[in-house]
């Protein structure tokens, strides 16, 4: 029974008093940012990478840093459904009945629901990654230079198909992540590319201050165009406990939802947002009361909760098994692996199990105390939605400029957040989307180091990609995504199914 | 000629223009062969694929058929002090030290609210001095200069 043993490993590690003390503050502030809109765990992560470095134990630093995306996606679903707003982008569906339910007086049912369906897809998803990873990280063993380039082939065209919005402007925007990653040191010839002679740029950009840049400034300027009006239903919330027929048609959803959050977890580019919309999409397909849909319909909270809880958790398979970066927020997991010099991919696993199953078992003990969290206590974080939007963003800069500094110690990085504000701003005006654009930053310079060394391998001959067996099936996947997306039935139904998510 | 889809035009331009910055740059850097790649191959080849897909967005941004998106307004006093607070907060930091950096950031940034006020900017100032004093000071022993030079003669 290695399994066992494995997850006795996790027990283990993830028990120390230190890391669960850690587990607790990562899916705390995980709630407390999913329960604030306007704040993401993207920038909640990229804010807190630094103060990592202090942190003995990488083990540790992944266990809260995790804590804090999956605990987002807990705390999202209370603003969507009391206030009617999404704390987090992956709570935008559960705005639609959950918000409803909440008027009818309901919001205590809406909020279990919402709890219970999390923490059944997050103990799904643990185990799924328990299970999977391994067997996966074996095949990753076989991988030479060759897959690896076309696994990210593949991986870029995923994401940008699984995006929402104009596939062309999405590939564009890859492309341009892949060019900045150039900036800096080439590795095989020591030039300094795009640098212009300024020495921190010979270092490359900064990953965190181009997430921050992108995600947490330019965001604040466009919520700073809206203004706000919260309506909130705080005194409401006093009968918690759903009926027997509320769970009867909620458990089939939730079902659903795990299974469908799981498989676009692991998808790259998919993650939590995705398998929401997907979930909710579904459920209102094959209900019986499709009508119901948009005015309280119970389903239409518990799929989506579900969905996206299992997939912030499985998006971590690719991560831990094949060292790939499948979502922005995995590609700052990988920079944290890093700064503890741990290079991710199939060798962790072996390398460092301590970690591995750590993090693992980590994620159950942090679903665990989100409902503790997230149920009882769930009074107290709606109390923090009385905190103004005017007096919240001053602060989320200033966290950001700290951090943004204590990355290197030096102010280049948080001038670097600048530029990096204003290009996010504009994609945002002109309808690109920023996240493919930080993949391809991430995966740039990796990208061309593989190709690099299969191309040396084969002597400069190109169809060694196609001839390997494993890399041609990999870039045909790709290929069909490609073809798939540009069909005209397939564009109207990708239309259709992220209508809303504006 | 009018231009329909004024979104996917400047995406479009937007992303011409760069492809081809970063090939004219990619030009003082050997490309190598495809056997031995030098550090100029990959970003030529990225900026040309840029520069096309750019134009591939462009192109149908003028068709007739093309549907009516304008860009909508761009709040420029907004990004002006957001992205000011910024820069000031990196200038005063090594020199003028953190509570002046801070107070610095909190009151330009804040005016950048449609319903800014003083009393509430001073208040929210103080409390995040003393909270991030306590959590990346004692906490978590980051390290930067908390008071002006002069101050600690250093």
């Amino acid at each position: 029974m290695e399994l066992l043993n494995n997850l006795a490993l996790g027990f283990a590690t993830a028990g120390t008093v230190d890391n669960l003390f850690y587990c607790f503050v990562g899916v705390a502030l995980g709630t407390l940012i999913g329960v604030l809109p306007g704040i993401g765990p993207l920038a909640t992560i990229a804010m807190l990478l630094p103060a990592t470095y202090k942190m003995t134990d990488p083990t540790t630093a992944l266990i809260m840093l995790a804590g804090i995306y999956y605990g987002a996606q807990y705390g999202g679903s209370t603003t969507a459904i009391l206030v009617n707003l999404p704390g987090e982008s992956s709570s935008v569906v559960t705005t639609l009945d959950g918000y409803q339910m909440a008027r009818q007086g309901r919001a205590g049912p809406a909020l279990a629901i919402a709890a219970i369906g999390s923490f059944f897809a997050g103990t799904v998803a643990t185990f799924l990654l328990a299970a999977f990873a391994p067997p996966l990280a074996e095949v990753a063993f076989k991988f030479g230079p060759a897959e690896y380039f076309a696994l990210m082939v593949l991986g870029l065209i995923a994401a940008v198909v699984l995006a929402n919005g104009s596939v062309l402007k999405a590939l564009a925007m890859v492309v341009l992540g892949l060019l900045l990653g150039m900036i800096g040191t080439d590795v095989n010839s020591g030039v300094a590319r795009f640098s212009f002679d300024v020495p921190e740029l010979s270092d490359g950009i900064e990953f965190v201050a181009v997430a921050m840049g992108m995600f947490g400034f330019a965001e604040i300027i466009l919520n700073l165009e809206q203004k706000e009006s919260r309506e909130v239903f705080t005194s409401k919330v006093t009968n918690l406990m759903p009926q027997w027929a509320d769970f009867k048609r909620a458990f089939p959803a939730i079902l659903r939802g795990t299974g469908i959050g799981s498989i676009l977890g692991i998808l790259p580019g998919g993650g939590a947002v995705l398998a929401s919309f997907s979930s909710y999409a579904i459920e209102k397909k094959i209900s019986k009361h499709p009508e119901e849909f948009g005015h309280g319909a119970i389903e239409g909270v518990a799929g989506p909760e579900s969905a996206n809880n299992a997939g912030a958790q499985t998006s971590f398979i690719p991560m831990l098994t094949l060292g790939i970066p499948t979502t922005p927020v995995m590609a700052l997991m990988v920079a944290a692996m890093m700064i503890h010099n741990i290079q991710p991919g199939p060798q962790v696993m072996t390398s460092n199990p301590k970690l591995f199953w750590g993090l693992i078992v980590s994620m159950w003990i942090g679903n665990l105390m989100l409902v503790i969290l997230n149920l009882p206590l769930v009074g107290m974080w709606v109390k923090l939605l009385s905190v103004p939007y005017r007096v919240m963003y001053p602060a989320i800069l200033l966290f950001c400029c700290i951090g943004a500094y204590s990355i290197n110690n030096n102010v280049f990085d948080v001038f670097m957040t600048i530029p990096f504000a204003i290009l996010g701003y504009v994609f945002k005006k002109l309808d690109c989307e920023p996240a493919p654009m930080l993949l391809g930053f991430v995966l740039g310079k990796l990208m061309e180091e593989y190709l690099r060394r299969a191309m040396t391998i084969s002597r400069g001959d190109w169809s060694v990609f196609v001839t390997r067996p494993l890399s041609a099936s990999l870039l045909a996947v790709a290929a069909i995504l490609l073809v798939i997306v540009f069909l005209p039935s397939i564009k109207s139904k990708r239309a259709e199914a992220f209508a809303g998510d504006d | 000629m009018r231009i329909r889809n004024q979104r996917d035009f400047w995406a479009g331009v937007l992303f011409i223009v760069t492809g081809l910055i970063f090939m004219v740059l990619s030009r003082q850097y050997n490309v190598g062969t495809s056997a031995k790649m030098g550090p100029g191959f990959f970003p030529m080849a990225l900026g040309g694929l840029m520069a096309l897909l750019g134009l591939m967005v462009l192109i149908p941004s003028l068709l007739s058929k093309a549907e009516v998106l304008k860009v909508t307004k761009i709040e420029t006093r907004m990004i002006l002090l957001v992205l000011a607070a910024v820069a000031v907060y990196a200038f005063a930091l090594p020199k003028l030290g953190f509570i002046v950096a801070l107070f610095a950031l909190i009151g330009i940034s804040s005016m950048a609210s449609h319903e800014f006020d003083l009393k509430t900017t001073v208040i929210s100032s103080v409390v995040l001095l003393a909270f991030s004093w306590l959590v990346f000071v004692k906490g978590l022993e980051l390290q930067f200069p908390f008071l002006p030079t002069f101050l600690t003669n250093n």
